[in-house]
């Protein structure tokens, strides 16, 4: 099918792409834009390794049609971390062991980042709820409800010094 | 020290910001895409290929049959049964018979369509039974009678004897379904080439070096002329242990036409490459005095290989080697049996040949202690074989912490104080196992190193470390800056770590049977020590003291009785430099000549072996069968910690997957197509699945191992399955003797267990202490 003209934003930036309305936005963010921290594990929108947030909210990358994405405020797991300063909760998949062959993290973040920016209590079910559509293979999901919980904890306490400040 | 501390992996940072590469991440100029054209069909022959639609359409730059690639591979050089694409004959659905290569991924995919192939139907075998029965329907010519791949009898002292000798004989029959690893990243390479010819291939694998010797092969052409990279791989578990038709077509191609091709496969393709864990059925026959001493065991095991060999003739081995390195047995016999069948091809998947035994032995070792009054816990305790000791099959045994194993589980879930007290369909159950920390042997038989590390330093004290191992996210690249900035006295960071290169990095024989950190770990361990030798003496010339009086430590080496007396790592290095030439070491791992004299005696050895005790509570709803696994306690001895978190993740991550095996997932077949080739079909566990995991390290501190660690990768998944097997039986009171445990097959085994009850004669069941005090408990309030 011919390629059509789209525009995002993506990650604060306004970016083109010429890309045939057939394409889903995984498929357009990864190829088009060089974006590979977004996976694939199905494309089926079983796995949600390729979660990106649209308008703050997660979604399946792999199941949105690229050309109906046009206007919206896209974030991908490159838009996480200001500069080389890394979002709390990256920061804590780190400390955590919560990454381990990392391939389904960028999808966890994203979903988990939603999370917090809603909720920096969340409840082991809370976070569960969240994360629910997110599978991972390598750590038994343990140590990323860790981290999650971690990384609300250093967000309240930072929140709460800047009300206190 | 940083050998014991839990600092974040060094690849962690590139895995949160999605900066680690994968093989399909890879973009290369005027890279070319390939898809591949599959069997429909379980079992046919090849009539005809006629490529000549597909080349011509448009966008399509070539067809790869299995006429282009003549040759056969086969990870195990003497099983070498495979063709990349199918020569005259397909074995399984899935089974690859061309690739179209073409300027994108939708061009190849429309291509495939037009690749005429006339097949003739052959009867196809689809069970252990089937392969069995039908001798005529040979799958492969070659095998000496009907579809036996693989025939093995080894027997240890007088079974005749030991069986005399017992005042109780067991034997039952187990059934473990097969399943597969479903790593979260499929399969996916790149291949790219000059005009030299030489190619260089970026595969997701767990085992470049085995790579590099089969694409080579195939290829026809030097090893010297093929470059083996290993990206960041999303997981592997056993599944990416071998080449497969995408590496070859890939390699060919870009030696053809001189230009880049990426290969990524779909979910499904990757559900039908497999190699994962063989649906084995066991017979299992335990004779035992009246104490419960163990005087015989006979294992016999049927594994369902699917069409082709893979590590096939390994794994039947290791279903029989390893049951004798946990408990006392004085007799063993162990008859196995590997058979070819019209499916995707089995091979190793965590925990490789010995899940299966181990969960049929871990049952009926409970049914055994529940004829005999015994606590399953304190059992197991009494059957444990002591450090340092040599199993009857000639396995040399060293450190040993099950016991200590066997005491963690159980004062950490309450088994004494809480089992014989739940409430009616709730249930504990324990089961323990043992795994080898890497193979004694190469898959190919040779005397050089299983590992080879190099480490260089420059002037400016950075530390370069290079090994051919492959980080599948077990931390492994982690492990060797560990190892080397332990000795170096240089932060974690100051290591970069280059793994995986077959040009760059000295060969590593990859990420299986859990030996990374015990070999790779010696041989970083070794050539670290040297340099750290040449800067210490460097360091004492410079301040003037003996090189026994220094200490590295914080990028400094100082004096050890006056820390204010030190020279930087850099000005250390500078004057070694200086003294020695260029600083760069090597150290290598060779383990030691073990086992015994007999065919056969070449699995089941290693370096050492590492231990598990589990205890599962369940909770099955007594209308619906409905199993809610509550919590998995788990206790491992990896010799020791060198990074707890990473530890308990490899922990966790096992306890996870044992636990998906034992209640959800199978790698099943209708007519020969598979039932669920999809994440949402074949039931992989979700967070909400998923049991709270307590994982526990034991440390025993191996002597041969890198500052006493031995394996945590797949050893723990071990005694899950049991251990939930078993629980189940304690909350609902009848044993489900196959896997996956399922709320059908539960109601199937309440209900024949009434039927024999109600049979005229049937014996009257012997009130069982612990059931009885259960059923007495139901008022009980739970803890």
């Amino acid at each position: 099918m011919d390629k059509q003209l789209m525009t995002f934003t993506v990650n604060g930036e306004t970016v083109q792409v010429a890309a045939s309305p057939t394409k889903t936005l995984l498929e357009v963010l990864r190829e088009e834009l060089d974006l590979t921290g977004t996976k694939h594990g199905c494309e089926l929108g079983h796995c949600g390794a390729c979660t990106v947030l649209v308008g703050g909210v997660p979604i399946l990358s792999c199941l949105a049609l690229a050309i109906e994405m046009q206007g919206e405020a896209i974030t991908t797991i490159e838009g996480m971390a200001e500069g080389n300063t890394l979002h709390p909760l990256q920061q804590a998949f780190a400390e955590c062991g919560a990454a381990q062959c990392g391939y389904c993290t960028p999808g966890f973040l994203m979903s988990g980042k939603w999370l917090l920016d809603h909720n920096l209590t969340p409840s082991e079910d809370e976070i569960k709820a969240a994360l629910a559509g997110n599978l991972c293979r390598c750590t038994g999901y343990t140590k990323i409800i860790e981290a999650v919980e971690l990384a609300a904890t250093r967000m309240r306490a930072s929140a709460d010094a800047t009300a206190a400040g | 020290m940083l050998i014991g501390k839990s600092l974040p992996k060094i690849d962690s940072y590139a895995k949160v910001t999605g900066a680690a590469r994968y093989a399909d991440d890879i973009k290369l100029p005027r890279m070319a895409f390939g898809r591949i054209l599959r069997s429909p069909h379980p079992h046919a022959r090849i009539i005809r290929i006629d490529t000549s639609r597909a080349r011509a359409y448009p966008g399509v730059l070539d067809v790869i049959t299995g006429a282009d690639l003549p040759v056969k591979y086969g990870i195990m050089p003497t099983t070498q049964d495979e063709y990349p694409f199918a020569v005259d004959r397909v074995r399984y659905v899935g089974d690859p018979v061309a690739a179209v290569c073409a300027v994108d991924e939708e061009t190849a995919e429309a291509a495939l369509e037009l690749i005429d192939v006339e097949y003739e139907r052959l009867p196809a075998l689809l069970s252990i039974e089937e392969s069995l029965a039908h001798e005529d329907i040979k799958i492969h010519d070659e095998t000496r009678r009907g579809n036996v791949m693989k025939e093995v009898h080894l027997s240890f002292g007088d079974m005749e004897e030991g069986f005399d000798e017992a005042d109780l004989v067991r034997e039952d029959t187990y059934f473990f379904e097969g399943t597969t690893h479903a790593a979260m990243e499929q399969h996916a390479c790149v291949a790219d080439s000059g005009a030299d010819g030489k190619i260089t291939l970026w595969t997701s694998t767990q085992t470049p070096h085995y790579i590099h010797r089969e694409v080579a092969k195939v290829l026809r052409m030097p090893q010297s002329h093929l470059r083996v990279i290993v990206p960041a791989v999303g997981g592997g578990f056993g599944g990416k242990c071998e080449p497969f038709a995408y590496d070859f077509a890939a390699c060919l191609f870009a030696r053809r036409h001189g230009r880049p091709i990426k290969f990524t496969l779909s979910r499904e393709e990757a559900f039908l490459c497999h190699r994962g864990r063989h649906p084995v059925k066991i017979i299992l026959k335990t004779g035992v005095k009246q104490d419960g001493t163990i005087t015989a065991v006979h294992l016999q095991t049927f594994l369902d290989g699917g069409a082709y060999a893979s590590y096939g003739l390994a794994t039947v081995y290791y279903t029989g080697a390893l049951l004798t390195v946990t408990y006392k047995i004085p007799r063993y016999k162990f008859d196995g049996m590997r058979l070819y069948s019209n499916k995707p091809a089995c091979g190793p998947k965590r925990g490789h040949g010995s899940t299966q035994p181990r969960y049929a032995f871990e049952c009926q070792l409970d049914r055994i202690a529940e004829q005999l009054g015994l606590d399953p816990a304190a059992y197991r305790k009494q059957l444990a074989i002591d450090p340092d000791t040599t199993t009857v099959n000639g396995l040399r045994v060293t450190s040993c912490g099950l016991v200590e194993c066997v005491d963690r589980v159980v004062d950490s879930s309450g088994w004494q104080q809480r089992r014989h007290h739940l409430p009616v369909g709730r249930g504990m159950g324990m089961a323990i196992s043992s795994y080898v920390t890497g193979a004694g042997k190469a898959i190919y038989w040779n005397d050089m190193p299983h590992s080879g590390v190099i480490v260089k330093v420059d002037r400016g004290g950075g530390v370069a470390v290079l090994c051919g191992s492959s980080d599948i996210g077990q931390g492994s690249d982690t492990m060797l800056a560990t190892v080397v900035a332990e000795e170096l006295g240089v932060d974690l960071l100051d290591i970069r770590v280059h793994a995986g290169d077959t040009d760059l990095t000295p060969v590593d024989l990859g990420s299986y049977s859990s030996r990374v950190t015990f070999m790779a770990g010696n041989a970083a361990r070794e050539a670290a020590r040297k340099l750290r030798a040449w800067l210490l003496e460097a360091a004492g010339e410079l301040l003037d003291a003996a090189p026994d009086q220094l200490e590295a430590s914080a990028r400094r080496i100082s004096v050890r009785d006056a820390p204010e007396h030190f020279v930087s790592f850099a000005e250390a290095a500078q004057k070694a430099e200086a003294t020695h030439g260029t600083l760069s070491a090597v150290g290598s791992y060779t383990p030691p000549k073990l086992g015994g004299q007999f065919k056969g005696a070449g699995v089941g050895i290693s370096p050492a072996y590492s231990y598990t005790a589990c205890v599962a509570e369940v909770e099955v709803d007594p209308e619906t069968y409905d199993i809610k696994v509550e919590k998995l306690w788990v206790a491992h001895d990896c010799g020791r910690a060198l990074n707890p978190t990473l530890v308990a993740g490899q922990i966790e991550g096992s306890a996870y997957m044992g636990f998906g095996e034992a209640i959800f997932e199978e790698q099943v077949f209708r007519k020969g197509l598979h039932k669920a080739p999809s994440l949402l079909e074949y039931k992989l566990p979700t967070i909400y699945d998923t049991p709270d995991i307590i994982a526990m390290h034991v440390e025993t501190m191996d002597r041969e191992g890198p500052y006493g660690a031995k394996e945590a990768g797949e050893g723990p998944l071990n005694p899950i399955i049991p251990a939930i097997a078993n629980a189940v039986y304690d909350a609902i009171g009848a044993r489900v003797e196959s896997t996956p445990i399922t709320p059908d097959k539960i109601a199937r085994a309440l209900k024949e267990q009434q039927r024999r009850l109600a049979a005229p004669g049937a014996p009257k069941p012997q009130p069982d202490p612990a059931r009885a005090a259960n059923r007495v408990s139901q008022e009980a309030p739970t803890l």
